[in-house]
């Protein structure tokens, strides 16, 4: 991704946000992998509260984890949308805090299509979030990618809705 | 285990017989015979002691002519006689039940743990034979020894090489996701004699046949991250060729099995095709595009790749010199996906997994006229490899939210689906043809 269009994107967000709620409620990735990510804030299950007296740096990484570890993207698209760009800058100011914090992206698709241009799909986006990361400050050496392509998907089905939670990329920590 | 064998066409009677033989894990059903498939009797062949006889050389050799659909083995029950030679054959009978060739054949032992099959093939119409042959074997190759018979009566009768002796890679992956147990198994083209290559939590993936047969490369995560490995069959001995930062995938073994061409997406993201000489380690690098360039296959003389890339906006087929990797020219043009190209033995065509109307179909496309075909009917068919003789297409699809894999014959007209017991099966490779025979 661009400098501009990582720009235009941070700021067009708001605005975005805002428009999405006139969106019809039956677009897939405006309903469904939201609804997802929002099931890992939960999991992750650790509030503001718990975190007080915790270093600064550890409390960086809760909030970055808060803010969520998976990314969705449209069907063969690798471009950040809006709705996560607080995601990437959340794990981009955790990074910051520590030029020895590390974190691993870790690419998918969904099933259709061919298995290694689906690998290559899951760099294109693992290269997106890397590109977006590093925007923010976070160097080369803190960030590793792989890609799986489809053939670790988070959920099983030949759906749309099976299909948007597995075109994502997940941040990972200590893996 | 057992093997089931079930035709379904719907004009043709449902025949369904089961076979004694262990360790058969994956299950075939042929969806679509043809039509005008040759009636042929296959008579159990002699065995000449009170013992039972020690293998039914006849039974693999009907299945296997069965599979091929160009063929109707009789049903057993139907025969009212068992000639075990030539001289023994009342051609009228045969008339009768409409077979227009018959196999007959005696097993006699020939030593410890050796056998001697002979066979012999005749003309029911004209009485006229046309193979009478003898072959060897052991308690251990009696089930190859079959392959070897169906291969040489199948090009007697059809003018194309038999591929009954050849084996199958595939993938299978069980469990429900995120957590899988990932194998590589080498299995006869029969879907008999499973092995075991590798197997993993991580993802396994793109198994591809070294030119002699001996070797497999694939992809394993097992590193949590992708590699390529080498392996030798034979003895199980392994080599990783490639772990670089980033993609190591798409491995393709150059004819002359010196060279393998990859996909490499090295520190910057840029998925680009490569080769990798493998005595020297040297990397070349093929394609330039800053988009997909991935899933390389060789022409049949080694001199050019054909590889996938969505240079254009959706994935295409291109072709590129290895001489002069710069300049790719662009092979398809029917539709907005084609990708994972295979070359037909003859170097003539195509298989590719193609975007029909929402639905991933295998199709082959002409090089020379460019047109295209599609073969398959499913919704998310791939992975699409020829048989060593050309004749038919191993690819895998989906049968009720499974993976299984399925063959079509490259005229479209036979179809079979070939289901593991448990979970899902994918990547099917066909091998090459046996070195020396």
């Amino acid at each position: 991704m661009r400098v501009t269009q990582l720009v235009l994107i941070v700021l067009m967000s708001g605005f975005a946000l805002a428009a999405c709620k006139s969106k019809p409620p039956t677009l897939p990735d405006a309903s469904n992998a939201p609804a997802e990510t929002g099931a890992e804030t939960n999991r992750a299950g650790e509030n503001d509260v718990t975190n007080r007296g915790l270093p600064a740096d550890e409390q960086a990484r809760q909030a970055a984890i808060q803010a969520g570890t998976i990314i969705y993207f449209d069907y063969d698209r690798a471009e950040i949308k809006p709705e996560f760009v607080p995601i990437v800058t959340a794990h981009a100011k955790y990074l910051n805090t520590n030029s020895a914090n590390k974190i691993r992206l870790e690419g998918h698709s969904d099933e259709r299509g061919s298995r290694e241009y689906n690998i290559g799909l899951g760099e294109r986006r693992a290269q997106a979030v890397r590109r977006a990361l590093m925007l923010q400050g976070v160097t080369e050496a803190q960030i590793t990618t792989v890609s799986y392509g489809e053939e670790r998907p988070a959920v099983q089905g030949s759906d749309e809705a099976a299909y948007a939670k597995n075109r994502r990329v997940e941040l990972v920590y200590g893996r | 285990m057992m093997l089931k064998l079930v035709r379904s066409l719907a004009l043709l009677a449902i025949a369904a017989f089961i076979a004694p033989v262990a360790n058969a894990q994956l299950v075939i059903e042929i969806t679509r015979g043809q039509e005008n498939a040759v009636p042929i009797a296959i008579v159990p062949f002699g065995w000449e002691s009170a013992s039972a006889a020690p293998f039914d050389v006849a039974e693999v050799v009907a299945a296997d002519l069965q599979r091929s659909g160009r063929f109707a083995p009789l049903d057993r029950k139907d025969m009212i006689d068992r000639p075990t030679a030539g001289d023994q054959i009342r051609f009228q009978d045969w008339r009768y039940l409409k077979s227009d060739f018959i196999v007959v054949g005696k097993l006699t032992p020939n030593g410890a743990d050796r056998y001697t099959a002979q066979f012999e093939l005749y003309n029911v119409l004209n009485g006229q034979r046309l193979i009478g042959q003898s072959v060897a074997a052991t308690t251990a190759s009696m089930r190859a020894m079959s392959h070897r018979i169906a291969d040489i009566i199948f090009e007697q009768l059809t003018g194309i090489r038999g591929a009954f002796s050849t084996r199958i890679a595939f993938v299978s992956a069980e469990g429900v996701p995120p957590k899988q147990q990932y194998t590589l198994i080498v299995a006869d083209a029969d879907g008999e004699n499973q092995q075991k290559i590798a197997s993993s939590s991580e993802p396994i993936m793109s198994p591809a046949w070294s030119p002699d047969g001996q070797n497999l490369a694939y992809v394993s995560f097992e590193s949590k991250a992708s590699a390529i490995y080498v392996q030798t069959l034979k003895t199980g001995e392994r080599s990783r060729v490639s772990a670089r930062a980033g993609i190591n995938g798409a491995p393709a073994w150059s004819p002359d099995g010196g060279t393998l061409a990859l996909t490499l997406s090295r520190k910057d993201g840029d998925v680009d095709v490569y080769t990798l000489k493998l005595s020297s380690q040297t990397l070349t690098r093929m394609t330039f595009d800053p988009g997909i360039d991935t899933e390389p296959t060789w022409s049949a003389d080694g001199t050019k790749l054909y590889f996938s890339s969505d240079r254009a906006g959706s994935p295409q087929i291109y072709e590129v010199d290895v001489d002069q990797p710069q300049r790719a020219t662009r092979v398809t043009f029917d539709g907005n996906y084609n990708a994972r190209p295979r070359l037909s033995p003859d170097g003539k065509q195509l298989a590719v997994v193609h975007q029909d109307s929402g639905n991933f179909r295998i199709a082959v496309v002409d090089l020379k006229s460019k047109g295209m075909q599609v073969l398959s009917g499913g919704r998310q068919d791939e992975s699409p490899s020829f048989a060593p003789n050309g004749a038919t297409l191993i690819y895998a699809t989906q049968d009720r939210g499974r993976g299984v894999l399925a063959t079509v014959s490259v005229d479209g007209r036979v179809q079979q689906k070939l289901a593991a017991s448990t979970g899902d099966v994918r990547e099917p490779v066909w091998s090459p043809f046996p070195v020396g025979k």
